[in-house]
């Protein structure tokens, strides 16, 4: 059903810059760390009267650095504009934002989309600087309100309708994030808001140029929720089309328990935001040569790095992708590299494999990990140099994981090394050799097959130390000696 | 003479050569308030405590002749449309009827800070709104010259009062006359300077593209130095401008021969009172006699001024006024069960009409598919305005107009009809949509009524102004005429 239409879909992308102070105040901006509500508070982001706004000039440098990062042409003026509208967390009763003249325009970005990772261009419409609102909190029958998230910058990212699948608008929202990241503007923590999204969709038939009626889905707060909302409403609309009827202009809301879009409000009901040029604010002068300071002071983007990736480490592109993807991730393979004498591959199957996958079920982040990257260059030594097995070394990285202890006192705690001298290891083999008459029959009867699940027995009986190849050598000699000695 | 009906520059010389305190100063105007404000209702607030306190101080700076200003130990109001850190501003509305500011105007602390004594606030029309002080939610403030009249508005208790003796000097703010007229009315001297000269932080927003503070004072050689405190740059406000204050008494004295007066047609037409008009030629006369040339001039776009300065104003003002909506500050609905219930309740019965009328129109105004019509084109036109005055400064230094068509009228004789109360301030409106600064100073009487005159000059020609206000007042003595109050 669904070949027969495609998906139209828009991103706008909210994200909260990490300034020392607020958009148009002194206050700080850091509201997660507030002793208490109302504390990183003032007259001006409490809208008292008489109060004015003074722009955040890192609030512009990091909004151009984005911008910048996202391809985009930063015109030579800046004008913030007043959104009015009502509601108890907004204290001036305007949100001081942008409207005509934004802080940038016309960018794009490359993502890869779906398993196939195929590269695709997204055009980003504008991005624009603006300020956060109060956090409403809801008592029974009353609410409280908290203004110390009130005036903190927010960079507001607008994409063209340029996304036709939900893997096309996860993998933009993921490289947006990945870029803010790189940038070190946003720390990307969805859970605490960081970043939301909004989503507009519309479908057509398949082929068909036209744009339909859309709908706007807002306020969504993880990849989770984009994902699974984007999807339900593509359906929805689908299902209106099949049965004869018509998409209505809404906005939605998404209802996380019952994983469906809910109407918030029609196109009548739409607010007239009156936008005009904010009066306290003269238009900005963005000079050129500040916006070439700010080029040239980019860090490496997530693009630049993985192709670094690819032709100085010599890794495939699946893997450099999946390094580059987060900073603190590719930050950490490059400072275990230079400290151990195993290859950037080496080094690199181990990230994505076991070290990722400790970070999933722990559910961390890569800053969060225990031991630093010396400690894992140390580990991956330890193996180069056989003195522990892979399967040891698996083993000694969930401790270090658990415990943040260094390899090698694990594995002297724990007697670990790698056993590696004949005169211990032959007779652990007779040992299994004797204990399991039937599966030695078998072999010798000509099932060679049963041979790896000897080598299993003799690393279980040295709980995973003995070297698997001087295992596999005794073995196999001790057991064409049998052979031999039944000719 | 009253120890009350003093000058700034009196006052001072008595403060500097201790033949008086401060304090007896400030106890001789606590004194003439009390004995005169039942019947002028200048002041909505008396901050008699304070007042005292910081004459002390005064005197100890004056006896140590540490710090000392012209302003030290000088007894001063503030319009209550500007923030007094710790004291009551209502702004003349019922919705702030009880309103404590946490902070100070910079225009207030700087004449702290310059050893002023802050002796209370004064009456204002509604959000200064209004044109005679009636739209004052408290009390209408009356012309000391006739008590059945209106001082102008909306600054018109700081007029009133430093016509009255109540105090020697005022802040008023002028978004399009304000200060002018009611100085006017009152004979005294009422400055706006150019828009950014002195900070608006802290003076409650009407219209914030258009709004200015300013002195009101008994003559042009205290506005200068009232002016010299209060100008300057400001952090907390972007608009303000970052040129260096010129030492306006240093230029006082200057020689006005050979300046060139100009007289913009368009401001001397049929409507004009006959006693106006011949107070108007008179002055003319006199600054032919101290020497300058007088240029008829042009300002082509001036029948349009009063509808490009309302419906910018409206804009501004709805979207300046949607703070108030009960939920941190000021009145609010007690009973409200709903979110629209609180705004509508606590708007509803915390706005006067005009205040109301002025927020629709402006939200009107705004919304989609009129902005161009209204706004946009009021923009345009209000540069052809700007332009009108530059054109206007290449033939000639300043500019000389009649304040008002009138003198001041009876209470309650405009209060029906909006309209005709807007065109009180058709003289005084263009110059705020062009920013340039504007001086208002006694020229005569009547029918035993002040007649004001209205010197504009180029963008931060304060000096000029002042330097030519000056001349003239030294060889005039209209602003040395008083009322005959209470005895």
């Amino acid at each position: 059903m669904e070949q027969k239409y495609e998906a139209v879909i828009g991103l706008e992308i909210h994200a909260e810059l990490q300034t020392r102070s607020k958009m148009f105040c002194a206050c700080p901006a850091d509201y997660a760390h507030a002793e208490s509500p109302n504390t990183h508070i003032c007259p001006i982001c409490t809208g008292q009267p008489g109060t004015l706004p003074v722009v955040n000039r890192a609030a512009l440098e990091q909004g151009i650095q984005v911008a910048l990062a996202l391809h985009c042409t930063i015109p030579p003026l800046n004008i913030f504009a007043r959104k009015n509208y009502y509601y108890p967390d907004l204290p001036k009763g305007y949100q001081i934002s942008q409207y005509e003249m934004p802080l940038a325009v016309n960018g794009w970005v490359e993502v890869p989309v779906g398993k196939e990772g195929t590269l695709q261009r997204i055009r980003i419409r504008r991005v624009h600087l603006e300020e956060d609102t109060a956090k409403l909190f809801h008592q029974g029958d009353r609410s409280l309100i908290d203004f110390n998230r009130a005036g903190v910058p927010l960079l507001e990212i607008v994409s063209e309708p340029d996304m036709h699948s939900v893997d096309a608008v996860l993998a933009y929202a993921m490289h947006i994030r990945n870029v803010l990241r790189y940038l070190g503007v946003n720390s990307g923590d969805m859970q605490k808001g960081v970043l939301r999204f909004e989503a507009n969709i519309s479908v057509r038939p398949a082929g068909s140029q036209e744009l339909r009626t859309r709908t706007e889905i807002k306020n969504l707060n993880s990849f989770r929720a984009l994902t699974r909302a984007t999807a339900y409403e593509i359906r929805r609309q689908i299902a209106i089309y099949e049965s004869g009827g018509q998409v209505l202009q809404e906005t939605l809301g998404w209802d996380e328990e019952h994983e469906v879009t809910l109407s918030q409000r029609s196109k009548e009901h739409a607010h007239d935001y009156r936008y005009f040029p904010e009066p306290d604010l003269p238009p900005l002068q963005i000079e050129a040569a500040w916006v070439e300071a700010l080029r040239a002071a980019l860090p490496e983007l997530p693009e630049a790095r993985r192709q670094r990736f690819i032709e100085a480490y010599g890794l495939p592109v699946a893997e450099a992708r999946i390094l580059t993807a987060e900073k603190s991730l590719a930050d950490y393979f490059e400072a275990v590299l230079p400290q151990t004498q195993a290859s950037p591959r080496e080094v690199s199957s181990w990230m994505i494999g076991e070290f990722l996958r400790h970070l999933n079920e722990r559910q961390i982040e890569v800053e969060a990990v225990p031991f630093p990257p010396q400690a894992l260059a140390e580990l991956l030594n330890l193996v180069a140099q056989r003195t522990i097995t892979m399967a040891t070394a698996k083993e000694v990285l969930r401790e270090m994981f658990e415990s943040g202890a260094m390899p090698q006192v694990i594995v002297e705690a724990r007697g670990l090394a790698q056993i590696a001298d004949e005169a211990t290891l032959m007779p652990l083999i007779e040992q299994v050799l004797q204990e399991n008459p039937q599966v030695v029959e078998s072999y010798l009867n000509g099932k060679e097959s049963v041979f790896q699940w000897l080598m299993g027995q003799v690393a279980r009986a040295t709980r995973g130390k003995a070297d698997p190849q001087l295992t596999r050598q005794l073995l196999q000699s001790r057991l064409d000696a049998l052979r031999r000695s039944r000719l | 003479m009253d120890l009350y009906s003093l000058t700034i520059t009196q006052a001072h010389e008595l403060l500097r050569q201790r033949k008086i305190s401060s304090l007896e100063l400030t106890q001789a105007v606590l004194e003439r308030i009390r004995e005169v404000d039942g019947q002028i209702g200048a002041y909505l607030t008396v901050t008699e405590g304070v007042a005292l306190e910081q004459a002390r101080q005064a005197d100890e700076r004056l006896r140590r002749g540490e710090r000392v200003t012209p302003l030290t130990g000088i007894p001063f109001g503030v319009k209550d449309s500007i923030v007094t850190e710790g004291i009551r501003t209502t702004c003349g509305s019922r919705i702030l009827e009880h309103y404590v500011p946490p902070y100070q105007a910079t225009a207030v602390r700087r004449l702290l800070e310059a050893g002023a004594v802050l002796l209370g606030k004064h009456n204002l029309d509604e959000f200064s709104m209004g044109s005679s002080t009636e739209n004052s939610a408290f009390f209408p403030t009356r012309n000391p010259w006739d008590l059945k009249r209106v001082p102008g508005g909306s600054s018109g208790g700081s007029a009133a009062a430093v016509a009255a003796g109540e105090c020697f000097f005022a802040l008023g703010g002028d978004t399009g006359g304000s200060i002018r007229l009611p100085a006017a009315f009152c004979n005294v001297v009422g400055l706006k300077p150019t828009y950014g000269r002195v900070s608006r932080y802290g003076l409650i927003a009407l219209a914030s593209s258009f709004d200015t503070i300013g002195p009101l004072t008994r003559t042009v050689e205290d506005a200068a130095l009232v002016l010299q405190v209060i100008a300057g740059q400001d952090a907390h406000d972007a608009t303000s401008l970052a040129q260096p204050v010129p030492d306006y008494a240093a230029q006082l004295q200057r020689p006005v021969k050979g300046l060139r007066l100009g007289l913009p047609r368009e401001y001397f037409v049929p409507g004009m009172e006959a006693g106006v008009e011949a107070a108007l030629q008179e002055a003319i006369r006199q600054f032919e006699r101290l020497g300058m040339e007088i240029r008829e001039v042009s300002l082509p776009h001036t029948p349009y001024a009063l509808a490009v300065y309302y419906l910018i104003l409206f804009a501004e003002a709805s979207a300046n006024l949607a703070r108030f909506d009960g939920v941190r500050f000021g009145s609010a609905a007690q009973q409200a069960q709903t979110i629209p219930e609180l705004y509508l309740e606590t708007r509803g019965k915390g706005f006067g009409a005009e205040v109301k009328r002025r927020i629709m129109l402006g939200a009107y105004t705004l919304s989609a598919g009129y902005y161009d019509a209204y706004y946009l084109k009021a923009q345009r036109v209000r540069t052809l305005l700007r332009q009108d005055f530059e054109r206007a400064f290449e033939v000639c230094d300043v500019l000389l107009t009649p304040v008002s068509p009138g003198v001041a009228f009876r209470l309650g004789e405009k209060t029906a009809d909006p309209l005709a109360m807007y065109l009180s301030d058709v003289y005084l409106v263009a110059t705020n949509p062009a920013g340039v600064p504007a001086l208002a100073l006694p020229c005569g009487f009547s029918e035993g009524l002040p007649v004001g005159m209205q010197l504009i000059a180029r963008h931060g020609e304060e000096a000029l102004l002042f330097q030519v206000g000056h001349a003239y007042q030294q060889v005039t003595e209209w602003h040395k005429m008083r009322p005959a109050l209470g005895r």
